[in-house]
């Protein structure tokens, strides 16, 4: 894990996060999105995950961001947002982070040497996904199932 | 100067806190109805990278419990956001705007 390269994905994730946050164009705003998605993606590769991060572009930018971004293209009435900046919002974000910030430093005992890391084959989370979470899998496969019935039900048209 | 850069723990669960609260301000500042969506799911990936940090630093019982925890996190996460933006659609339908200003049939 290198310092350097730790810095330049945090600068290029949160950029990329606050252009979502404030961009009027909302195209803009979808891409820096995506862009976001993959600072964090390089995040997870850095710190060792790598599985998470493929499943995290896999899932949010082949899935998510594409799903979004087809939705602004079918409500594309007003796409362009009609601005004035939401102070309360602006003022509740930052006073959480501020005790976020807080709580992360106060605590004493999350000085912690990182230990050696340790190589996690696909093979192991498989095997670990089909014998000791059997269970919490197939909860999320009828979930998943369950969302996607239920968002078919949501935008059918209502026949008279 | 160097020793402070290198990655520890309550760097990354700063920045992690650092885009939760971007997330937050989406949410809250934002008055598209996709883009309050987004900023949930910006808040829900940095609860991932969470995990991810907490399972990178602190050996765990198991060595893949945080790896499981966070994919079954992004696997809830996408079915809230199929749920949520056919919701967004459903509702543009009946509106005929994206502005959650407008919605206010639900008001108490």
């Amino acid at each position: 894990m290198s310092g350097v390269a730790f810095i330049l994905i945090s600068i290029l994730t949160l950029a990329a996060a606050l252009a979502t946050a404030t961009l009027p164009n909302l195209m803009h705003a979808a891409f820096c999105f995506v862009l976001a998605l993959l600072g964090l993606a390089s995040f997870f590769f850095l710190l060792g995950a790598e599985f998470v991060g493929l499943a995290l572009v896999f899932i949010y930018i082949g899935a998510v961001a594409v799903l979004i971004v087809f939705t602004i293209l079918l409500t594309r009435r007003d796409s362009k947002e009609h601005h004035g900046v939401n102070w309360s919002g602006v003022l509740i974000a930052f006073a959480v982070f501020v005790g976020l910030i807080w709580a992360v430093l106060k605590t004493q005992s999350l000085s912690i040497v990182p230990p050696h890391i340790r190589a996690l084959t696909v093979r192991q989370i498989g095997q670990t996904l089909m014998t000791g979470y059997v269970w919490p899998l197939q909860c999320v496969g009828l979930l998943l199932t369950a969302a996607l019935i239920g968002a078919l039900v949501l935008v059918m048209e209502e026949k008279k | 100067m160097y020793r402070i850069m290198t990655p520890t723990l309550p760097l990354v669960l700063i920045v992690s806190a650092a885009l939760f609260s971007i997330g937050l301000l989406a949410a809250l500042s934002r008055r598209h109805a996709i883009f309050i969506l987004i900023g949930i799911e910006m808040m829900l990936a940095a609860a991932n990278l969470n995990f991810i940090a907490f399972w990178r630093f602190a050996p765990p019982p198991h060595p893949s419990t945080g790896v499981m925890i966070a994919i079954f996190s992004i696997a809830i996460s996408a079915a809230e956001a199929a749920v949520g933006l056919a919701m967004v659609i459903a509702v543009y339908r009946h509106y005929r705007t994206t502005n959650v200003d407008e919605y206010d049939q639900l008001k108490g």
